[in-house]
C-alpha cells in the first residue's frame, strides 16, 4: 500500500493534459509556497500577487469550506512545476517582482511560512467546522473526513517533495522521515475510513471486514509483490546506466575540448619547443584541477581565490603561461586572503616574473609558501646566472620597488640573495592582518 | 634536485652516476607502472646500463604481476608507480614487507607519481617506499635518485617535503609519542629548504651541516612518517580528501 502513493502521485503526471487546453501551462510552483504551492502557481499564472490568491482561498474557505475544495482539486490535478518550465515561471514572475522576490527568500528559510500556513489551515478549518450545521448525521462525518483529508494531504505533498528532490538531485535524503509521513498519513486515512464505517452503524460487520480486506490485501501483495519489486530493480539499474553514460558523455565532452583542442595546437607549433612546453603545461594544469578538485571547479576560474594556497597556484599559473617557463610550486598550510597578503602576492610575482625572465634557463623556477602561525613566507627562486643588487643602477625599480618597497610598505620584509652564477633568491615574510 | 645545479645541458647524463663510472656502479632496477608507454620512455631514458649503470631487470602492469616480478628478479630499486590496478602501489608494498626488510639484500622501493594527491604519496611512503619523484623528473635525477635511494638515503622531492611539512604542522594537538612524532627543528629546517627546491650539498651548506647530517636527518623524517601510527596523519589525510 505505502509504496504505491508515491507511485500513483508520479504516475499523475501527465493527466493534466486533459486540462491543460483550458488553463494554458498552469504549474503549481515548488519554490516558495507554503502548501501545495498552488496560490503561488495560480498568482504566476494570473500575473497577481501571491498574498491576494491566498486570501481568496481563505475567504472562500469560509464559505462552506468551497476554498478548501477548490484548494485540493488544484493541488491533485495541477503538476508541480520546476525544470522545464522555469524559464516561462520566471517570466510570468517578473510581471510582480517585489513580493515574489522576497517570497523567495523567505520560504527557503526552514519552511516559517508553512508553519504560518498550517496555522491558518487549522483555525480556519475550526472556524469552518464551527460555522456548518448541516444536521446531526452529516455532523458526525466531518472529522473522519477531515482526518482522511489531513492524511491524504500528508502523503500528497510528500509525493511533491519527493518529485521535487529527484529534479534537484537530492537523492540521498534521509529515509526515515519519509516513511514515518508515510505512515501517517496511511494510519489518518485508515482511522477516518473507519471512522465513517462505524458512524455508518455497519460496526459489528467490521471484523470481517477487515479479515477480507486484509486477505484481498496480501493476496495482492503476493500477485503484485514481485512484480513491483523486478520493476524497482529495472529502474534504479536504467538510472544508474544513464548516470554513467551521462559521466562518459561529460568526461568526453572536456577531454574534446581542451585536450584535443591542445594536441592540435601542439602538433602545429611543433618547431617551437618553448610554446609546446607552455600548452602542455597549461593543458596538464587544467587537466588536473578538472579531475582532482571536487565537483568540477576546474571551469570557473574567473572567480577570484580567496585564500592564500588558491591564489599562489593562480599566481603561479598566470605567470608561468604568460613566460613559458616551468614554475614549480609548493604550499604548506593555507589561511584566508587579506590586504598585507595580497601585496605580499604582489611582490610574489614580481620576483616570479623576474626569475622566469632571468633565471628560466637553469631550470624550473621553485616557489615555495608556508603559512606558520601568524607568518607567510613566501620564497621564489630560480637557478639563472643571478645578479649583484648593488650592481643595479638606482633607476631600475622593479627589484628595489614592486618587491622590497612594497613589502616594507605593508609592514613585511623582504631579502633578496644573489650571486653572479648561483641563481637568484627571494624570501618575502608577511604578517597576516591582526584581525580573524 | 641535482647536486651540480643546472645540468649542463651539453654533457650527456654527466651526472653523479657518470663520476664513480661503469662497472662498480650498478644497480638492478624493477619498473612497476601500468603504462606501457612511460616505461618505455623511462628504460630509453636511463635503462642503458653501460652508461647510466641502471640494469632493468624486470616491468610489471599490476599488483599481481608486480608482486611476482619482484619476488622473481630480487631487485635493488623498485621504481613503483602510486597508481596501479588491484590495489596501487600500496598495495605492491604490503604484500612485499617480507623483502623489503631483508637484511641481506633488501629491496627498496622508490615511488614515481604524476598524481597531485597527497593522501596518495604519503600512503606510499608511510608503507614503506623510500622516496617520492614526480613523473616528470630528469632522467639524470631520476639515476641518482635511484641509486640514492639504493645506498639506503631517502629521496624526498620538493613536492614530498611540502607534504610532510604540511602532514606534520597541522597537527597542533599534542603527539601520543613525543619522541617518535615530532620533527625537531633541525628537520624541519631541512624539509623546509628541500621544499624550496635545495640541492642536498647547498642545504649543507646554507645551515653549516656536512651532506651526511643532511641525509640523516632526512632519513630520521622518513623513519618518523613510516613508524608514526598516530591518527592524527590519517586524520589529516581524511580531512584532505574531504576538501
Amino acid at each position: 500500500m505505502a509504496t504505491t502513493a508515491p507511485g500513483a502521485g508520479t504516475r499523475h503526471v501527465p493527466a493534466p493534459d486533459l486540462t491543460e487546453p483550458l488553463l494554458r501551462k498552469l504549474y503549481r510552483s515548488a519554490e516558495g509556497r507554503w502548501l501545495g504551492g498552488v496560490a503561488r502557481g495560480l498568482a504566476g499564472h494570473l500575473g497577481v500577487p501571491a498574498s491576494w490568491v491566498r486570501i481568496l482561498f481563505f475567504a472562500l474557505l469560509m464559505a462552506d469550506g468551497f476554498g478548501i475544495l477548490l484548494y485540493a482539486l488544484f493541488w491533485f490535478v495541477v503538476p508541480l512545476g520546476v525544470g522545464g518550465v522555469d524559464a516561462e515561471r520566471h517570466g510570468l514572475i517578473g510581471t510582480a517582482p517585489g513580493p515574489d522576490g522576497r517570497r523567495r527568500l523567505f520560504a527557503r528559510k526552514p519552511d516559517k511560512g508553512q508553519v504560518i500556513a498550517l496555522i491558518a489551515l487549522i483555525i480556519g478549518v475550526g472556524i469552518f467546522v464551527e460555522s456548518i450545521h448541516i444536521g446531526r448525521v452529516a455532523d458526525s462525518y466531518i472529522w473522519p473526513l477531515l482526518l482522511m483529508a489531513a492524511g491524504v494531504a500528508l502523503v500528497w505533498r510528500q509525493a511533491d517533495n519527493a518529485r521535487r528532490a529527484q529534479w534537484a538531485e537530492f537523492s540521498r535524503s534521509k529515509r526515515v522521515l519519509p516513511v514515518a509521513r508515510m505512515a501517517a498519513g496511511v494510519l489518518l486515512v485508515c482511522v477516518g475510513v473507519t471512522g465513517i464505517v462505524v458512524i455508518q452503524g455497519s460496526a459489528e460487520h467490521l471484523g470481517a471486514v477487515l479479515q477480507a480486506t486484509l486477505a484481498v490485501i496480501v493476496g495482492l501483495a503476493l500477485l503484485v509483490g514481485p512484480y513491483l519489486v523486478r520493476m524497482m530493480q529495472d529502474l534504479s539499474a536504467e538510472r544508474l546506466m544513464r548516470i554513467r553514460a551521462q559521466e562518459r558523455a561529460e568526461v568526453a565532452a572536456h577531454v574534446h575540448d581542451s585536450v584535443l583542442h591542445t594536441l592540435t595546437l601542439i602538433q602545429r607549433n611543433a618547431d617551437d619547443a618553448r610554446e609546446v612546453a607552455r600548452l602542455a603545461r597549461a593543458q596538464e594544469r587544467e587537466l588536473r584541477a578538472w579531475l582532482y578538485k571536487p565537483e568540477g571547479t576546474g571551469k570557473d576560474e574567473e572567480e577570484a581565490p580567496d585564500t592564500l594556497a588558491e591564489a599562489v597556484r593562480r599566481t603561479v599559473a598566470e605567470v608561468e603561461d604568460h613566460h613559458g617557463v616551468p614554475i614549480e610550486v609548493v604550499v604548506v598550510g593555507d589561511c584566508p586572503l587579506d590586504e598585507r597578503l595580497g601585496a605580499q602576492l604582489q611582490a610574489a610575482r614580481e620576483a616570479m616574473v623576474n626569475a622566469a625572465k632571468y633565471g628560466g634557463d637553469g631550470g624550473p623556477v621553485q616557489v615555495y609558501a608556508e603559512v606558520e602561525g601568524r607568518t607567510v613566507f613566501v620564497s621564489v627562486r630560480d637557478r639563472g646566472p643571478g645578479f649583484d643588487l648593488d650592481a643595479v643602477p638606482d633607476d631600475r625599480m622593479g627589484v628595489r620597488e614592486s618587491i622590497i618597497g612594497r613589502m616594507q610598505r605593508n609592514g613585511g620584509t623582504a631579502r633578496l640573495r644573489s650571486a653572479p652564477g648561483g641563481g637568484t633568491e627571494v624570501e618575502l615574510e608577511m604578517e597576516r592582518a591582526a584581525s580573524t | 634536485m641535482t647536486e651540480n645545479g643546472p645540468t649542463a645541458a651539453g654533457e650527456p647524463l654527466a651526472g653523479p652516476a657518470g663520476d664513480e663510472a661503469g662497472a662498480d656502479r650498478r644497480v638492478r632496477v624493477v619498473l612497476v607502472d601500468d603504462h606501457r608507454m612511460f616505461r618505455t620512455g623511462v628504460q630509453a631514458e636511463i635503462g642503458d646500463t653501460g652508461r647510466t649503470g641502471v640494469e632493468v631487470v624486470g616491468e610489471a602492469d599490476d599488483v599481481d604481476q608486480a608482486v611476482s616480478v619482484i619476488s622473481a628478479t630480487r631487485p635493488e630499486v623498485v621504481l613503483l608507480d602510486v597508481h596501479l590496478p588491484g590495489g596501487g602501489g600500496v598495495e605492491v608494498l604490503r604484500r612485499c614487507a617480507p623483502l623489503l626488510g631483508d637484511p641481506e639484500n633488501p629491496v627498496r622501493f622508490l615511488a614515481l607519481s604524476v598524481s597531485d594527491a597527497a593522501e596518495d604519496v604519503i600512503g606510499v611512503i608511510r608503507g614503506g617506499a623510500r622516496g617520492y619523484v614526480t613523473k616528470n623528473i630528469t632522467g639524470v635525477d631520476l639515476i641518482d635518485a635511484i641509486f640514492r635511494v639504493r645506498d639506503g638515503d631517502a629521496v624526498f622531492s620538493p613536492r614530498l617535503a611540502g607534504f610532510v611539512l604540511d602532514a606534520f604542522a597541522s597537527t597542533d594537538a599534542p603527539p601520543i609519542d613525543e619522541d617518535l612524532d615530532r620533527l625537531t627543528q633541525r628537520e624541519r629546517e631541512v624539509l623546509r629548504l628541500i621544499a624550496r627546491g635545495y640541492s642536498y650539498k647547498e642545504i649543507a651548506k646554507q645551515l653549516f651541516i656536512s651532506v651526511k647530517t643532511v641525509e640523516s636527518h632526512v632519513s630520521a623524517v622518513l623513519r618518523k612518517l613510516q613508524l608514526s601510527n598516530r591518527h592524527e596523519l590519517t586524520r589529516w589525510a581524511t580531512a584532505r580528501r574531504l576538501v
